[in-house]
């Protein structure tokens, strides 16, 4: 039994006087506990906003939102937002993608913190600043003490993103949601960061909805993947599955675009044409199609649904599949 | 439709996508500004309101019943005892203290109010504009001396600004001497800092972005850089402020006019005048200031509705 | 000789404070000493982390910043000392492509007047209509239609923008052109068409690049010889291949195992070098080698004497004392490179507000980045750049001074 299931979620964003604009269009995922599943994708995927709406973080007025995303036997999306208030923080918490506009500038961390702890786990006073003091050091912050003190500005990046993910996990929740946490951030903080979120993980059992573009993060740290394009999962898979065998043209075009580091100089970029664009939505066909190499009248025909064309638990939105031994052919 | 042709359809769309990636009109920003500026219902009040004040003030000689100098009824008003006679079939508006229509003296008075918040808003324009022109390009490109010389002119403009403004504009008045002219340079002057300030600061703002950098990169010269990328850019908060300028130009040149140092010459009407002669029958004749005023207070509401209109337009965050 | 070479090129950016007077209280020492060449029809990488200087060395090329010391030398011209209109016709020759795509188009001009602006500016072309052919041909070189030109800037999508940015910089017919950042506003699928198009161009029109990035995966693709900078410095120059191949500093080694691979095999076999706390602020930088606040093999010795980029064989440029050592592994790690790093709190060095330099010494000398007093950092930093090799004995002195207190040896002292 997953610990959070999300069924065809789907946000829209309706403003007054202009066409509705569908920012996620269907996604289904689960996240078992100790999981780590990984939502990746471009700009404009709906990624960030299934973070939000999971949360209860999108704004009330001028969205609608449809599915279910049933966490530990409730559906987040119907419940109270009192009853969600009280499960956000103590039994889910989220970490964003810029550290510094998440935290309060004038309030201290040690407050921030202690704040979450009296408020979720009914400590007082001392206790409160010393299990502060300790979750500041759990995530690698030196000098904890005079740390507490401090204001969120006079923390470098690196720190304040520790000093989220230690109010993040303050109520050892069972589930966390990671923002891209470290975009923001320099390539060896990003690898401190990284490291944390896995010991995090593996130590404590904590659930991971990692929200990233950088498949580099995702082939490091995530157990499952669903890529997204447009609003909708176009690839789901375990990573090995996912990198060794790409089959969606998306996902088999975004591997073959981004440069490596371990291939040798001088092997070109296979890009995808053309950039993302809203003009054709899911329901008139594929949304990839006009920037598909392998399109072909029955893209068009309706939404694909999610197959299984090449191995099980490898799920695929696509009628043109990348199979195996075509790969060799794209690739020669 | 059939499915078949449906399906076409879409094809022949697809393929059209695949063709052209954009396909959007060359709009500029000021022409995207200005359709914004057109779906915004403040902005059609207020230019509802600018337009027939306008009218006025340009027909208004013309449609006057009677000349606003002309006593025509002096004994029907008795100031000394308070007996005015208020609104009556011929005269809308009353009669003021001297026995002169109201109405007829409202409808002249309107150009001179236009007149002076034009002029003043303009000379407060012009010269604040060159001001911030000058420190602002020395500031963003002049260097380490251009930086010398704009700390000098600011700190001039924030002497002007710490005035209190009635009291520049009386001094300024003082100097002068009494006249309508005196009035518009008065208050022009009062919105010098402010335009050249505001000029300044968002000229300072431009001068740090990227494309600045990227002309500088380009090999521009400087006087180029200046008048083609900073300066239109650095533009709309000051069209912004000049509209809503009009407005306290015209609040401010009647509270002049109100203590006396306005047009002396009772040939010329002016709200500011009318309503300063109002203020001794205040407690008699109410209805004598409540004119002027009002059409004071509407014509600055005018400006203030398009000024803040035109804000919401000009404002890039709102792109879109 | 070299197309383009940087001779101990130094940018300091003064601090300044003062209510009615400016008075400068320190430096920002953005760049502090860089030497490079850049060889004709070739690319150079420079890449490190944001902080580190290398923008600013960018633009310093360019001379859109003040260089505060030494030389640049293009094509044998010393821009560095040109006169400023002289500076300007240069510009021609040496153009800029910018990380915001956005940012840098002027967002009121339309595509055709950007691209002619400096068309104008260096009088190529006679009249607007030469122009516009020639921007015609430039705009199908970048993948761009005709009918973009009556277009502005935010009706195009932010690969058409950079393409934009590249276009504007090719009208002028460069030799040179400086990449900041090229491609690390855009989108993964989109990024790769922005680098086919970059090498397509050098192919075709002979370019010699500059390309300043944060990325290793990106610079690595498109760059013939990496110079890898931390905080104001190179550390290491090589080629590409011998960079990846056989990283010899600290740093390069942390920074190349930090990357993250879109390939779960290789990020499951491969071992982080995990460092510890964040980069030091460039106004107030480490004494010695810059990089031993946080390196994993630092000893006694990195803290005082600061060390010179040599040749460590075929060209291959380090600047670490026990760059050797450490290659044999005859060199012990005095930090530990796993999740402990990370976790455990040895007094690890940041970017501490000055008021907090009193805070313990550990067993090296890493607090020196926490010195509070302007006065010292600018007697420190001459004798620290000018003669790497022998610092003066004014600064080994205070070195030594500040070890002085933590000499018992104990680390993390602090944490209770």
């Amino acid at each position: 039994m997953a610990l959070l299931s999300v069924d065809e979620l789907s946000v829209t964003f309706t403003a007054k006087g202009r066409k509705d604009s569908i920012a996620v269009d269907g996604v289904s995922f689960d996240v078992a506990e100790g999981q780590v599943v990984g939502l990746v994708g471009e700009s404009g995927c709906g990624k960030s906003v299934t973070s939000l709406a999971l949360m209860g973080l999108l704004p009330a007025k001028g969205v609608r939102i449809g599915g279910r995303a049933v966490f530990d036997g409730q559906d987040l999306l119907t419940m109270s937002p009192q009853y969600r208030r009280d499960i956000r923080g103590s039994q889910l918490a989220m970490i964003f993608q810029d550290p510094l506009s998440s935290l309060n500038p004038v309030v201290p961390i040690g407050v921030q913190i202690t704040e979450i702890l009296e408020r979720h786990r009914g400590m007082k006073g001392e206790a409160a600043r010393k299990e502060a003091a300790h979750l500041l050091d759990r995530v690698g912050i030196p000098d904890p003490a005079r740390r507490l003190k401090e204001f969120p500005h006079q923390l470098s990046g690196g720190m304040r993103q520790r000093a989220l993910i230690a109010m993040a996990v303050a109520c050892a929740p069972r589930m966390l949601i990671a923002d891209e946490p470290t975009t923001a951030l320099d390539v060896t903080i990003q690898a401190q960061i990284l490291e944390l979120l896995k010991e995090l993980v593996d130590q404590e059992g904590t659930a991971l909805l990692m929200i990233t573009h950088d498949l580099g993060v995702v082939a490091g740290l995530c157990d499952e993947v669903n890529v997204l394009y447009a609003g909708r999962a176009v690839e789901s898979a375990g990573r090995r599955d996912l990198f060794t065998y790409p089959t969606h043209p998306y996902a088999h075009g975004l591997l073959g675009s981004i440069p490596r580091l371990d291939a040798p100089r001088g092997e070109p970029l296979r890009p995808i044409r053309g950039s993302i664009n809203d003009r054709i939505a899911w329901a008139d066909g594929c949304a990839f199609a006009p920037r598909c190499d392998r399109y072909t009248m029955e893209c068009l025909t309706g939404t694909p649904e999610l197959t299984e064309p090449r191995a099980a638990g490898h799920q695929v939105r696509c009628v043109n599949p990348v199979l195996p031994k075509s790969k060799a052919e794209v690739s020669a | 439709m059939t499915t078949v042709t449906k399906k076409a359809d879409k094809i022949d769309r697809l393929a059209e996508l695949m063709q052209t990636t954009e396909v959007t009109s060359g709009a500029s920003l000021w022409r995207e500004a200005m359709r914004r500026l057109r779906a915004s219902k403040m902005a059609a009040i207020g230019a509802v309101v600018i337009a027939a004040f306008v009218v006025i003030a340009l027909i208004g000689p013309w449609i006057a019943p009677y000349a606003p100098t002309a006593q025509t009824w002096r004994g029907d008003v008795f100031p000394n005892r308070g007996e005015f006679v208020g609104m009556r079939s011929g005269n809308w508006f009353g009669l003021d203290h001297l026995g002169r229509d109201v109405f007829s003296r409202w409808l002249v008075g309107a150009r001179q109010t236009l007149l002076v918040g034009v002029v003043s808003m303009l000379i407060g324009l012009v010269v604040g504009a060159l001001i911030g022109v000058c420190s602002g390009a020395a500031a963003t490109l002049g260097g380490r001396a251009g930086q010398r010389v704009d700390t000098v002119i600011m700190r001039f403009t924030d002497i002007m600004l710490s005035l209190p403004s009635l009291l520049l504009a009386v001094s300024v008045a003082a100097v002068l001497g009494q006249s309508l002219t005196t009035v518009m340079i008065a208050v022009g002057v009062v919105q010098i800092p402010v335009f050249a300030r505001l000029l300044r600061g968002s000229m300072l703002v431009q001068g740090g972005s990227d494309y600045v950098l990227a002309a500088k990169a380009l090999g521009l010269r400087k006087r180029r850089i200046v008048l083609t990328q900073i300066l239109p850019n650095s533009l709309s908060p000051v069209i912004v402020q000049a509209t809503l300028s009009l407005a306290t130009a015209i609040i401010e040149a009647a509270a002049l006019s109100y203590l006396g140092l306005g047009n002396p010459d009772p040939a010329i009407p002016e709200w500011g005048v009318m309503l300063a002669q109002a203020q001794r029958f205040f407690d008699n004749e109410p209805m004598m200031a409540v004119y002027p005023a009002v059409g004071i207070i509407i014509t600055a509401l005018g400006f203030t509705l398009l000024g803040e209109a035109m804000r919401e337009a000009l404002d890039p965050k709102l792109r879109g | 000789m070299s197309l383009l070479e940087l001779e101990d090129v130094k940018v300091h950016f003064p601090v300044k404070k003062g209510v009615l007077f400016d008075r400068t209280v320190g430096h920002v020492y953005a760049v502090d000493g860089v030497s490079l060449k850049v060889e004709a029809g070739q690319t150079y990488g420079l890449v490190g982390e944001s902080g580190c200087g290398k923008t600013t060395l960018g633009r310093g090329v360019l001379r859109l910043v003040d260089i505060t010391d030494g030389e640049v030398v293009f094509d044998g011209t010393d821009l560095a000392k040109l006169p400023a209109e002289e500076m300007r016709r240069f510009r021609r020759r040496l153009q800029m492509v910018f990380q915001d795509p956005l940012g840098s188009l002027n967002p009121r001009q339309n595509i055709e007047s950007i691209l002619s602006e400096g068309m104008a500016a260096h009088g190529i072309g006679a009249n607007q209509e030469e122009r516009r052919e020639k921007i015609k041909e430039v705009l199908a070189k970048v993948g761009l239609p005709v009918n973009a030109l009556s277009r502005y800037p935010h009706e195009f999508s932010g690969g058409q923008r950079q393409r934009i940015g590249i276009a504007r910089a090719l009208v002028l017919e460069p030799d040179v052109i400086i990449c900041d950042e090229p491609v690390s506003a855009l989108d993964v699928s989109v990024q790769a068409q922005v680098i086919n198009l970059l090498e397509e161009l050098q192919k075709s029109l002979g370019l010699t690049y500059l390309v300043i990035a944060h990325d290793l995966a990106v610079v690595r693709h498109i760059s013939d010889v990496i110079g890898v900078m931390y905080l104001g410095s190179l550390v290491e120059e090589a080629s590409s291949d011998a960079l990846y191949a056989d990283p010899k500093h600290p740093y390069t080694k942390a920074l190349m195992s930090a990357v993250p691979l879109p390939d779960p095999e290789a990020e499951d076999r491969r071992e982080r070098i995990l460092l510890q706390g964040d980069l030091p602020s460039p106004a107030n930088p480490p004494t010695g080698c810059r990089f031993h606040t946080r390196c994993p093999w630092a000893q006694p010795k990195c803290g005082i004497e600061r060390p010179a980029l040599v040749d460590a064989g075929d060209g291959h440029k380090v600047a670490c004392h026990y760059a050797a050592e450490i290659a044999s592994g005859a060199l012990q790690q005095t930090r530990p490179t796993d999740i402990g790093a990370v976790t455990e709190t040895e007094e690890a060095v940041t970017e501490q507000p000055a008021s907090t330099a009193e805070t313990s010494v550990t067993l090296l000398p890493a607090d020196s980045t926490t010195k509070p007093d302007p006065e010292t950092v600018k007697e420190k930093v001459p004798s620290a750049t000018e003669a790497p090799s022998a610092p003066t004995a004014d600064a080994v002195v205070k070195d030594a001074d500040t070890v002085q207190p933590g000499a018992s040896g104990t680390s993390s002292d602090k944490t209770d």
